[in-house]
């Protein structure tokens, strides 16, 4: 076998995969933030803790009611969003005409508040969550785990649905448009305080839908989402908040960069993002794919 | 030609309007009929554009009445009033800088049945056709003003509020727009225009009302015009 730079191939590839799987999680999570970011200018720190309840979604759905896997991939997202567009209409909509600021901070408490609830119910330890496609494919060069081909893959169709249907359909041309005048959106006959509702319902049923897809891949535990969304606010600060094609690109960019690094620079691998976050910020504070607002 | 027999499409009575805690509108008080082009004249700083916020629904803080085809309006939101039949195009024009050309043009819903065609669009305004790829804030001043006329005429609005579509423009594209006016009050619209420039309302409106400090002070015909100019002239103070 070849080997690059002293490194067997093996590694090489299997940490590529293992960054790609970071990256696509990064990618779902990252694109809701900026969906929500976008239209309703609120830093959403609860993302964390509703991709959390995504993943205790398809676990609760599993043991709780007989749906597998397959079915909680629906069921999961479509539940913890109508718990955000129920968060939305009762919480949040009352801060709008107030700094960013307070959006953040009552989200933030939101997270704490759902971590501490789920804590109590299901202690800090995690619980398993049976792999629905066993077994994988030798590739000559490494082993792929059929079901993290499916998280890459999923997690890139997904991501690619919407950034089509915002870019490219009537729909998203009312988003975009809401995102930069609301009140004339709404002055034209259409109703943007329910949209706002679905907007948000929809980036927190994507964080739903990136948890149903890591609880097969790690356990599923009160905390997995606080340990995931600090470095997806990096990858949103780095590709520019509220930029579509920013989160897409930078989350599964920097997921591969994270996972190179632990190839050839094992101890940076952890900051790796924060050190480019701080070089961003410098060279282009907007990010590389936002405009400045 | 003009019916103001019937119930006026629009009727202000007694409107007051706040922006915080300014209060801006004292009392505007004024009618609009089937198929008129009426003009909101005055100094800037009178009202005006408030006043057509608050028609639209986009100044929250108003009281008075404010009736549309009867349906008293004041304490509507916005997309409801948009949908009764009245469609604004704001001073600052609102062009979105994420949508193209095309998509700006469809971007508002069709709220009522008997709006242009966008084949009807496009003759009117072949700029707009050949330019539809661009981005909306690409386009010239004049286009953009061309854009922001052009898509509220296909939602079947019959009440447009143009707030001051000459501003900032050319001479000839000012002329252009007031014959697309004219057009427009013949295919049937109702027209509600806020002017600064006296002569360009001249050319277009059937009335005028005179605004000074968020209140009607005066109504001149446009045929009466002529011997009301020195009156005019030293209200609007030009």
């Amino acid at each position: 076998m070849f080997e690059l730079l002293g490194i067997p191939p093996q590694a090489l590839f299997g940490q590529l995969l293992l960054g790609l799987i970071n990256g696509a999680f990064y990618a779902l999570l990252s694109l809701g933030l900026a969906v929500i970011f976008g239209l309703l200018n609120v830093i959403n720190f609860a993302h964390g803790a509703q991709y959390m309840m995504g993943a205790f979604g398809a676990w609760m759905a599993l043991n709780y009611l007989g749906v597998p896997f397959w079915g909680a991939l629906v069921l999961s997202p479509l539940i913890v969003a109508i718990i955000g567009m129920i968060i939305e209409r009762t919480l949040l909509r009352r801060l709008y005409h107030l700094d960013h600021l307070y959006g953040l901070l009552l989200t933030f408490g939101l997270a704490l508040i759902i971590e501490g609830l789920f804590r109590r119910q299901y202690g800090a330890s995690g619980l398993p969550y049976d792999n629905p496609l066993p077994g994988g494919t030798n590739l000559g060069f490494m082993f792929l785990p059929n079901y993290r081909a499916f998280i890459v893959v999923a997690s890139l169709v997904v991501c690619l649905l919407v950034w089509f249907m915002i870019e490219r359909t009537k729909l998203g041309s009312y988003l975009r448009a809401a995102t930069e005048r609301p009140d004339l959106v709404q002055a034209f006959g259409i109703d943007v305080p329910r949209m706002i509702t679905l907007t948000y319902g929809f980036g927190v049923g994507l964080a739903a839908l990136a948890g149903v897809l890591a609880a097969p891949a790690y356990q599923v535990s009160p905390t997995m989402g606080s340990n995931l969304i600090i470095v997806v606010f990096a990858v949103v600060v780095i590709g520019g908040m509220g930029s579509i094609l920013g989160a897409i690109v930078t989350g599964f960019g920097l997921g591969v960069v994270e996972g190179l690094t632990k190839v050839f620079y094992p101890e940076a691998s952890s900051t790796v993002i924060f050190v480019i976050m701080a070089i961003v910020l410098m060279v282009k504070p907007a990010g590389l794919f936002g405009t400045a607002k | 030609m003009l019916d103001r027999t019937s119930a006026p499409l629009l009727e202000v009575k007694n409107l007051h309007g706040h922006y915080g805690e300014s209060h801006v509108l004292h009392g505007m008080s004024f009618d609009v009929y089937p198929g008129e082009v009426v003009t909101l004249l005055g100094r800037n700083g009178a009202g005006k554009t408030t006043t057509m916020r608050a028609i639209m629904g986009l100044l929250r803080k108003r009281s008075g009445s404010i009736r549309y085809e009867g349906t008293e309006t004041v304490g509507l939101q916005p997309n409801k009033i948009a949908r009764l039949g009245i469609a604004i195009c704001p001073e600052e024009r609102g062009i979105f800088s994420s949508l193209s050309v095309r998509e700006n043009l469809l971007l508002p819903p069709v709220v009522l049945p008997g709006g242009l065609t966008v084949d009807e669009i496009h003759e009117l305004f072949p700029r707009l056709e050949e330019r539809r790829n661009s981005q909306g804030t690409k386009l010239s001043g004049g286009e953009q003003q061309m854009l922001a006329i052009a898509r509220i005429l296909r939602t079947g609005a019959k009440l447009l509020l143009l707030d001051e579509p000459s501003e900032g423009l050319a001479p000839v594209i000012v002329q252009h727009i007031g014959e697309i006016i004219k057009t427009l009050k013949q295919r049937g619209f109702t027209v509600l225009l806020v002017e600064q420039n006296f002569h360009f309302a001249s050319t277009i409106a059937d009335r005028h009302y005179v605004v000074e400090h968020g209140r009607v002070v005066d109504m001149v015909e446009n045929d009466k015009i002529a011997e009301n100019a020195a009156r005019l002239e030293a209200l609007l103070g030009v």
